[in-house]
């Protein structure tokens, strides 16, 4: 039960200002979800990189001497400090390497997201806090969802906390809640899935991994969700070039939805969206029931 | 010499007992499923199966008429301008004007206020004998919203969000059209005559964020004077009480699966909800992880019959116990001096549970003007008000003998519990070990 | 006139300032300005003042709203107008779902669409809405009038009682026990005079269908056990 907030941007030269608008909406949601936050933003990829953003609970310790040590073993990376997480890159063709290394060198550090974008950042705390904590408003990209959350029936944890990356470059946050998450899970798990939560969201996540892992893509993996996932979800998905939403179709959690020439954005309340730019001017409305709408830079080019 | 076979005498089978041969046969022929008024007939583990230790040589016992022992409480503390004081942690549960006779309804306010407590209005409205003879009135805010408006609203004392209830957690409610009289239709915009089927959700909103709003809303519609409590069915009790504590209320009630309904269906009765007794330590345990513990207060029901009950609630962790099926009793529902006519209606007297049907011999669970008129609400208004007594006193007993100068001060580590299945829900150590289940050591 | 900017002043001031306004007050006109999705603007007036909300609101504006006019120049988010005993609530733009919940009286106007659940459990309220509404629409709807200028999603009417359906569009289904039902001159005087009030213009009456319930479900019968 929670406030999601989504942002794709069709304008380029909002790009700067991503981190400080999709922070402004976050911190909105706060009474929706004042457990936990994060966001996932998707920064323009630099060819031949990937990033990796990566988690810890003694962020001193763990991040000290990585960047010597990971080349120490032959992976040459920059690592990049963001309060408790860090965003690793790396040479892309060396993202098969990375996990390994890092279970042997560092055993305590959890992977939240990987890809050639996508950087996710999420703790436990007011969203206010934990946007400044690492800096979300001054990150600038093209697109990013983010979560407020007020947690149901799983832990108050960061790793409980939202967007759930789906695999490489997707991630998901959740408003509502499911109830078929716990066989939904084991069939996940026999398949080969592992799961770091008990967080129905991270079912959810894990399903369209494996949905799409099977050869489907974002909006067909979503199309199954529909009769594979009961009860009640709003959905906002992230991938490398776009992003989509899905409601489940009884569709009663809430969620609104605004498109301008220069953006799209999605939000649980219409006063997540108010300080957009020309807010007024958009067209505004309310997304069907069971019905999957995505957006994508590289089909809007 | 001849071989003697001896007889082997019939025997049922004890899966399909003759209940349930019964069952299966009406099914058959009516093509309904059944439905029923009361809470669960089932046997489940429950305060009986708890004793408390008493005092002796390490703990010393409170002498019973100098030595008092405190048992008010005070409901809504946490954001409301105006708190309900009562004399006594027994309230009375939701009980609608429909489901229940006008008089009835007033028997339980005469009654409640008489004891010091507060009643509480149901799936139907407020009518003005319920408000004018209860000192304390508790408003219900229900899915179907019948007879809700503001006048009402800010003529509660409490506002009571009913997210669902014990015998029947997350379903809706079924009136059937017999006793939607010409009153009961208007009070809720509905033709006369039909049956009333009640949602199982709020129309609008879903979830604890949402809830969040709605209490906001509400409070500002009253000016943030009244108590905003917020009720649910025993289900995942940790988690509900701890999300209706973070959507802001004041006060939390949970109503275990012995707990009444006016009209639902057998088999949800029976077959879904937590037993009260499991309910109470998740809840207490959410309530104490939020740091909130007796500042956002616990109100339990469902099955709550005497002192003793009530005392095993409170030192199990809530502030206050409600009662529904036991008022109704008080007031005369089930009485063996109608016997005769409950087995005209083919039951017998402490068996009657067809309230829905509106026939009831009582006058209680009826809106047929000759049966209820058979109610004297004075009278059945001191009726329920001689047994709150009752139960207070007794709980005051048990109190004193456990060395305590209120009510509230019981502990779990003043019981112990006789069987596994108590132990395990109670979180109390089976009598003469300090174990548990669930407990490591042993 | 007070004026209530809710970017500096707490929503409890406006509320307050609008609850128990002393009978032949002079203060009849109230302005709110940056409400900027507030939840709960204006609820619970019990007095003929009218309000006008400049921007868009959060959940249930004007809810329980008992004789006052209130205009909301923006969108409104869900629950505007939730159980409405009187008066007149204006939505300039557009409303989120349950617009006009379980509303017992008053007129409810949407100039824009109206998401899912309109009119969720009316009781006696009247709602017209210039655009189309979203999916379970009138669900339950006990009493009044729903008036739908545009196009109705799917399971219109879904367990209704006696609420009172008009739509002009299109209706992608119609919920369990809703059908169609002629359209007879009362009908017509009726709509007539609800579009007029709700500012409707250049639309005839003629030009909507009725809605309402077949009453199969009134009373269980076994044969109708798939609608539950």
């Amino acid at each position: 039960m929670c406030g999601i907030v989504g942002l794709f941007l069709k304008d380029k030269s909002l790009t700067p200002q991503l981190g400080d608008l999709l922070s402004d909406m976050l911190i909105t949601m706060t009474d929706r979800g004042p457990d936990s936050a994060g966001i996932a933003i998707y920064g323009t990829p630099r060819p031949g990189i990937a990033k990796i953003t990566v988690q810890s609970a003694r962020p001193g310790a763990d991040f000290a001497n990585l960047t010597a040590e990971l080349s120490a073993a032959g992976l040459p990376a920059t690592v990049t400090e963001k309060n408790t997480h860090a965003v690793i890159e790396i040479a892309a063709d060396r993202r098969g390497d990375i996990r390994a290394l890092l279970e042997k060198l560092r055993p305590s550090i959890r992977i939240m997201g990987a890809g050639e974008s996508v950087e996710i950042f999420k703790e436990v705390g007011l969203p206010g806090d934990v946007v400044s904590r690492f800096g979300v408003r001054a990150m600038g990209g093209t697109h990013g969802i983010g979560h407020t959350r007020m947690a149901t029936e799983s832990a108050v944890t960061t790793l409980g906390a939202h967007p759930f990356s789906t695999g490489p470059d997707q991630c998901l946050v959740h408003n509502g809640s499911l109830s078929n998450h716990n066989n939904l899970r084991r069939k996940l798990v026999r398949s080969g899935m592992t799961f770091e939560t008990d967080n129905d969201s991270e079912v959810a996540a894990a399903y369209l991994t494996a949905e799409m892992a099977s050869g489907k893509d974002l909006g067909e993996a979503l199309t199954g969700a529909l009769d594979d996932l009961d009860g009640f979800f709003t959905f906002v998905v992230g991938t490398r070039t776009g992003f989509g939403v899905l409601r489940d179709p009884i569709a009663c959690k809430p969620a609104v939805m605004a498109e301008t020439d220069r953006y799209v954005a999605f939000g649980s309340e219409y006063r997540a969206l108010v300080n957009l730019p020309d807010i007024e001017a958009a067209r505004v409305w309310e997304p069907e029931p069971a019905t999957v709408y995505f957006w994508d830079h590289e089909k809007a080019a | 010499m001849s071989y003697h076979n001896p007889p082997t005498p019939p025997r049922k089978s004890a899966t399909f007992d003759d209940h349930t041969l019964a069952e299966i046969r009406r099914a058959a022929a009516t093509g309904i499923y059944d439905i029923r008024g009361g809470g669960t007939k089932r046997k489940v583990p429950h305060f009986d199966d708890l004793l408390f230790l008493g005092a002796s040589i390490s703990r010393y016992p409170l002498e019973g008429y100098r030595e008092k022992c405190e048992t008010s409480v005070v409901l809504g503390t946490r954001f409301a301008r105006k708190p309900i004081e009562l004399k006594i942690p027994i309230t009375i549960a939701g009980m609608s004007f429909g489901a229940l006779s006008g008089n009835a309804k007033e028997a339980l306010g005469r009654g409640a206020t008489l004891a010091g407590t507060s009643t509480t209005t149901g799936d139907g409205g407020m009518t003005d004998e319920e408000r004018g003879h209860s000192q304390v009135l508790v408003y219900q805010y229900l899915p179907s919203r019948y007879g809700m408006n503001p006048r009402d609203l800010r003529r509660a004392d409490a506002i009571e969000i009913v997210v669902g209830q014990g015998a029947k957690p997350g379903g809706g409610g079924m009136l059937l059209g017999q006793k939607i009289s010409d009153r009961v239709a208007e009070m809720r915009t509905l033709p006369k005559g039909i049956d009333q089927r009640s949602a199982c959700r709020h129309p609008d909103w879903t979830g604890p964020d949402d809830l969040e709003i709605k209490i906001l809303e509400l409070r500002e519609i009253t000016d943030w004077e009244k108590p905003i409590y917020v009720k649910v069915g025993g289900a995942r009790p940790y988690y509900d009480t701890a999300l209706a504590v973070k959507a802001g209320a004041d006060v939390v009630v949970l109503d275990g699966v012995q707990g009444g309904t006016a009209a639902t269906q057998d088999v949800f009765i029976e077959h879904v909800g937590m037993p009260t007794l499991a309910c109470i330590r998740p809840a207490v345990q959410a309530l104490q992880d939020l740091g909130l513990h007796r500042k956002v207060q616990l109100i339990i029901s469902g099955g709550i019959r005497s002192g003793a009950d009530v005392a095993k609630a409170l030192a199990l962790g809530a502030d206050a116990v409600s009662i529904g099926t036991a008022a109704l009793v008080a007031i005369g529902d089930n009485d063996p001096k109608w016997e005769e006519e409950y087995r005209a209606l083919g039951t017998t007297a402490g068996a009657y549970d067809d309230w829905h049907e509106g026939r009831d011999p009582a006058g209680i669970t009826t809106q047929d003007p000759e049966l209820a008129a058979r109610l004297d609400p004075v009278v059945a208004g001191r009726r329920l008000a001689n047994y709150l007594k009752v139960m207070t006193l007794e709980a005051q007993t048990i109190a004193r003998a456990c060395g305590k100068n209120r009510l509230h001060n019981l502990e779990p580590e003043d019981l112990c519990a006789l069987t596994m299945e108590a132990a395990a829900m109670a979180k109390v150590p089976l009598a003469g070990t300090d174990w548990y289940p669930g407990k490591g050591g042993f | 006139m007070p004026v209530f900017d809710l970017s500096a002043t707490p929503l409890r001031a406006l509320n307050s300032a609008l609850h128990g306004l002393e009978q032949g007050t002079n203060d009849t006109r109230f302005e709110v300005v940056n409400p900027r999705g507030h939840h709960a603007v204006a609820v619970g007036i019990d007095s003929p003042v009218s309000v006008e909300v400049h921007g868009s609101v959060g959940y249930y504006c004007a809810g329980m709203n008992d004789g006052a006019t209130v205009t909301v120049h923006g969108s409104a988010g869900p629950g505007v107008a939730e159980n409405m005993m009187s008066g007149t609530v204006i939505v300039e733009g557009d409303a989120s779902q349950y617009a006009g919940a379980t509303g017992r009286g008053g007129l409810l106007v949407i100039k824009g669409n109206a998401a899912s659940r309109c009119g969720i459990s009316m009781k006696g309220i009247d709602i017209v809405v210039h655009g189309s509404i979203g999916h379970m629409s009138a669900f339950m709807g006990q009493s009044g009038h729903l008036v739908v200028c545009g196009d109705a999603g799917e399971a219109l009417g879904d367990s209704l009682y006696e609420a009172k359906l008009f739509v002009r569009g299109s209706v992608k289904s119609l919920g369990a026990d809703c059908i169609e039902k002629p359209m007879k001159p009362k009908h017509l005087e009726k709509l007539a005079r609800l579009l007029e009030k709700a500012g409707v213009t250049g639309v005839q009456p003629e030009e909507f269908r009725r809605y309402g319930s077949a009453r199969k479900l009134y009373n269980f019968h076994i044969d109708n056990a798939d609608a539950y």
